[in-house]
């Protein structure tokens, strides 16, 4: 491992990086440069991810199997989920945004261990390119996701192994982050920034890399273990040779629900930067979302069994779960009611950053409330493993981390590029991808209800008219991704210069020039202690409050 | 661009992050130790739920020996405090008794190897028997990778400390201190993956 | 002033507690119910709807409004007012989530309990099947209150299910039948051994609202009593291969009178014998 203290690296490879736009595909150690190229690799994974979708719900467009051969279906939905969630989300709203945003936030010039930090974004493009690679070198993996023992045993061995190794890579590579944003953010703070100072995304990030650092080992383990029972011919996780494949279940979940706060929590930061800027307020609850967050990663660590509540889990366990996993919503359920308080009484400019960040609200809230009721052990019976659960997931990860993703392309582009974007161009892409994306999973609720489970090639045919809408959804998806490429391939070239602070934000980033010089700011760090002392002194306090009061009455 | 770390600079509430300068490598070597303890945390849980969940078939309870694993046990608490030895002779800047120190910490090390691969030689059970097998198999051999690998790493600071003032010294002790912590943190693994595995 | 936005916020609260009940009342999302579970969970299921209705209708009502209603005005570059928190309305908004959850626990709870899952595991009809020690039976969910469904109680009846890539079969212990797909009585229980031969398969009725892993290894106890005649799918619903989506069969729902019929049809022990 390569372990180094910034200041000193940055200044020796400095001269080595290269200049302009090859830097991006160097060893850089610039963490700007990192997490763009964690930005751009995320996308281009997302793009492939995106078409695996359309691969998916062509072959559903029809109840027969007549798209592709089965176990074609199966690699793709295999590779579609492994790339979306271990390629895009994980790696963008941490790698990409983290590195880049971080170490402004704490007033330092680099990550804390900037050579770790480009190893750690150099593992994926290799992890990913081996990922995909398998589907025409040997046939991926065709387990699913979630790579469930005795099936990823008895599925061909080399794709599954290939896909274990890439998934490891991918782990290490997240791992590695973790550890550099908790140095960066609990070590690197410049003098007299205290932690209640810092903004919202750093606690996020807090708490999604502790969650990274104590689950993701346990997943690599796990995976480990798989690997030997399929080469070496262990028993672990294989009836037939006295293992058992609830263990597995159990390992796998205590990464892999973590792994749905992992993408998520960034994204609550994200939000919580974004929204006080456009509606020039301070956030609303600094110190409640900070708890909230907390609380969030510690609530996090103890729910995974409520994704086993058909396996045969004894009823104590599913009780525990069950009550464990329901109270998540209450911190969540604060950060939201913060956000709205955040958004009344604002001036509210209405660009496509604000809007895709209300769109993550509206989504999420939805993505929760299902959530809530699968939490609950009778309900999650019937529903758990059919479409229900795709569209709950969905309306989680893309209604909620991909819109964040988006909302941060169009708040921060600006700095990253030094342009702007095209707004108009940007308000189109969220009706498209709103309506698409409302429309390609909202009916899939409906679906899993009334019986069509999840992972299949072939289905009822009285449930063809709603999978096409699905579809259909899933095409305005795909559609609404044109009008973003052009919009940001145009911009960059001909967009309006943004000049440093095109948003008249208080965060440090913005408190330099666009795109920021090598050590980010030309002379000392900016000391920001209120990141978000937006708003002016009212004397319409009092009014402000009772509207706020209105709000609270809205809820009961 | 140059750094900005001016004297002046300093007296004014605006001090930058380059003097204060701190080493933060220990800690993400920490942070990273609490992982890697979370591997072997995942590989304890499975194996105690296959211990109480998944009964042995008639027949396949093997004894597992004691002498040899508390053997092991005391030759790795033995080289934790030989290292410390050696981490605080190089503090005081006396290499040499430094080094010695590191040879007898890597000959311990490698002792307990040794002694490992007799007791893999001797037991009645293969990797592949039964669960139980495989499980006491993953646990050690995972292990048993850590010390083989914190091995060498003594190895490389003990060569690489040969020169007075060689790139490990008074001077440079992060690479010492490192393996240390790496070197205590892999026998706390021990004492807790023998009280689980042979004493329970 | 003060006085009539309570007034108002109240009005409205009051319409959105009204709207969310009637969405969870009234718009039907699940298929029929033909088991005496089914309608338990579809209890459960209007009361989270409802609380989601109003839940959802009310954060996206407020989103949307202050969308338009704070939305910068051209021209004006003022700030917001600089409120950044309020320490009863984070109260407020921390107690009543942590209370709707509580009730939705402890109500889930219950009717959990109704449906039987907290029930000890009676093996049903099992007795007579080889459990040496080291097999380990799970129980999934029993049949529930069948005497408040107002029927007789009968013994369970015992049907051993092996799930495979990509089939179910069904075997009657009583009369030996086996078959493809699975002919049940109504009003009386039946009390599945499931068994999987290779992966995990699921074994799911939807109309019954029930589920179960068929997990090699791991032989598991399921209960159910159908209550509507009729032919239901049976659904795997766990990723088990290249066939999954097409791994399905189905249950026939039978008054007894018919079902008893189809099984002298069947049974090739006499029925006499039994």
């Amino acid at each position: 491992m390569t372990l180094a203290s910034s200041p000193d690296l940055s200044k020796e490879s400095e001269p080595l990086q290269p200049k302009g736009w090859l830097r991006y595909f160097s060893f850089s150690v610039d963490h700007k440069v990192i997490g763009l190229q964690y930005l751009i690799c995320g996308f281009i994974f997302y793009l492939i991810g995106g078409a695996l979708a359309s691969a998916i719900r062509i072959e559903l467009t029809s109840p027969i199997s007549d798209f592709m051969p089965r176990d074609v279906y199966n690699q793709v939905l295999t590779l579609h989920g492994t790339i979306m969630i271990f390629l895009w989300i994980v790696p963008v709203v941490n790698g990409a945004f983290g590195n880049y945003l971080i170490p402004f936030y704490v007033g330092a010039r680099d990550m804390a261990f900037p050579r770790l930090n480009a190893v750690a974004f150099w593992l994926i493009p290799p992890a990913g390119l081996m990922l995909i690679s398998s589907y025409f070198i040997t046939g991926a993996a065709e387990s699913g996701w979630t790579a469930y023992p005795p099936l990823s045993i008895n599925t061909p061995a080399a794709g599954q192994i290939i896909w274990i190794l890439s998934v490891l890579l991918l782990g290490g590579s997240s791992i590695f982050g973790g550890i550099n944003f908790i140095a960066t953010i609990l070590k690197l703070r410049r003098p007299g920034l205290g932690l209640m100072q810092l903004p919202m995304y750093c606690w996020a990030m807090l708490g999604t890399s502790i969650l990274v650092v104590l689950s993701t080992p346990v997943l690599a383990g796990t995976l480990i273990l798989l690997s030997f029972d399929i080469v070496a011919h262990t028993g672990f996780f294989n009836p037939v040779m006295g293992g058992n494949v609830i263990v597995y279940q159990h390992l796998f979940w205590f990464y892999s629900h973590p792994a749905v706060y992992i993408m998520v929590l960034p994204a609550f930061g994200l939000v919580s930067e974004i929204l006080p800027v456009h509606c020039r307020k301070p956030l609303f609850g600094y110190t409640t979302m900070v708890y909230s967050i907390m609380a969030i990663v510690v609530l996090g660590l103890v729910v995974w069994a409520h994704h086993m509540f058909t396996s045969g889990t004894p009823p104590w366990m599913r009780l525990f779960f069950t009550i464990a996993t329901s109270f998540i919503a209450v911190p969540t359920g604060i950060k939201f009611f913060n956000w709205v308080a955040t958004l009344w009484g604002g001036r509210i400019s209405l660009n496509s950053a604000i809007l895709f960040s209300c769109g993550f609200i509206i989504n999420f809230v939805l993505g929760g409330i299902t959530g809530v009721a699968l939490a609950q052990v009778p309900f999650d019976i019937h529903v758990h493993d059919t479409y229900f659960v795709v569209a709950h997931f969905h309306y989680i990860v893309y209604g909620g981390s991909v819109f964040v993703i988006f909302s941060s392309i169009y708040h921060w582009y600006p700095k990253f590029t030094g342009r702007m974007l095209n707004e108009n161009l940007g308000r189109l892409h969220f009706l498209l991808t709103f309506v698409g994306f409302n429309l390609c999973f909202a009916p899939q609720h409906w679906l899993g209800l009334n019986g069509m489970p999840r992972r299949v090639a072939e289905y009822d045919p009285q449930f063809t008219f709603v999978n096409q809408l699905s579809s259909a959804g899933a095409l305005l998806m795909a559609i609404s991704t044109l009008p973003f490429l052009w919009n940001v391939f145009q911009s960059a070239f001909n967009g309006p210069i943004a000049g440093d602070n095109p948003w008249k934000a208080l965060t440090p980033e913005w408190l330099t020039s666009s795109p920021p010089p090598v050590e980010n700011w030309e002379g000392p760090a900016p000391l920001v202690k209120e990141p978000y002392g937006y708003g002016e002194t009212p004397e319409t306090l009092e009014v402000a409050l009772d509207k706020d009061l209105e709000l609270g009455g809205d809820e009961k | 661009m140059t750094t900005v770390a001016p004297v002046e600079e300093a007296s004014k509430e605006n001090i930058s992050q380059e003097e204060v300068h701190h080493d933060h490598r220990l800690f993400g070597l920490a942070a990273f130790l609490v992982a890697d303890g979370m591997t072997f945390a995942g590989f304890f849980a499975a194996y105690l739920t296959f211990r109480a969940v998944n009964p042995l078939l008639p027949g396949a309870i093997y004894e597992l020996e004691l002498p040899l694993p508390t053997l092991n046990t005391v030759l790795l608490l033995i080289s934790s405090a030989t290292f410390h030895r050696a981490g605080q002779a190089l503090k005081r800047n006396e290499t040499d008794l430094c080094r010695r120190w590191l040879l007898i910490t890597a000959t311990l090390g490698s002792a307990f190897l040794a002694s490992q691969m007799v007791e893999y030689f001797t037991l009645p059970f293969g990797l592949t028997d039964n669960v139980y097998a495989s499980t006491f198999y993953a646990l050690t051999g995972f292990h048993g990778l850590h010390v083989t690998l914190g091995t060498l790493m003594i190895l490389i600071v003990w060569w690489q400390t040969r020169k007075p003032n060689g790139r490990i010294s008074s001077e440079n002790v992060f690479p010492l201190e490192a393996t240390e912590l790496y070197w205590h943190f892999v026998d706390g693994i021990w004492v807790i993956l023998f009280i689980i595995l042979y004493l329970l | 002033m003060p006085l009539s936005s309570a007034i108002r916020s109240v009005l409205l609260g009051i319409v959105l507690v009204v709207a969310g009940l009637w969405i969870g009342q009234n718009i039907k999302l699940l298929p029929v119910d033909a088991s005496t579970n089914a309608p338990v969970y579809d209890e459960l299921f209007r009361v989270l709807f409802s609380i989601g209705a109003i839940l959802f209708l009310g954060i996206t009502g407020l989103v949307v409004f202050s969308l338009i209603k704070f939305r910068r005005k051209p021209g004006d570059t003022s700030d917001g007012i600089a409120l950044e928190g309020n320490l009863s309305l984070e109260i407020l908004w921390t107690a009543i989530p942590a209370i709707v959850v509580l009730f939705v626990g402890i109500y889930s709870y219950d009717i959990y309990d109704r449906m039987g899952g907290m029930l000890p595991l009676d093996h049903g009809g099992h007795n007579h099947q080889n459990m040496a020690s080291e097999e380990r039976i799970w129980g999934g969910i029993s049949s529930g209150s069948i005497e408040k469904s107002g029927m007789v109680v009968n013994a369970p009846l015992p049907v051993e299910v092996t799930a495979m890539q990509f089939a179910f079969i069904f075997h009657y212990p009583k009369g030996d039948i086996t078959s493809g797909e699975l002919h049940v009585p109504t009003g009386q229980p039946i009390s599945m051994r499931l068994e999987s031969r290779d992966v995990i398969h699921a074994f799911w009725v939807p109309e019954f609202r029930l589920k179960q892993d068929v997990i090699p290894g791991q032989p598991t106890i399921l209960s159910f009593t159908a209550t509507k005649p009729g032919r239901y799918p049976i659904i795997c619903a766990e990723l088990c291969g290249p066939y999954h989506g097409g791994m399905r069969s189905a249950v026939i729902v039978d008054s007894p009178k018919a079902y008893e019929e189809w099984f002298k049809n069947n049974a090739k022990t006499p029925v006499s014998e039994l």
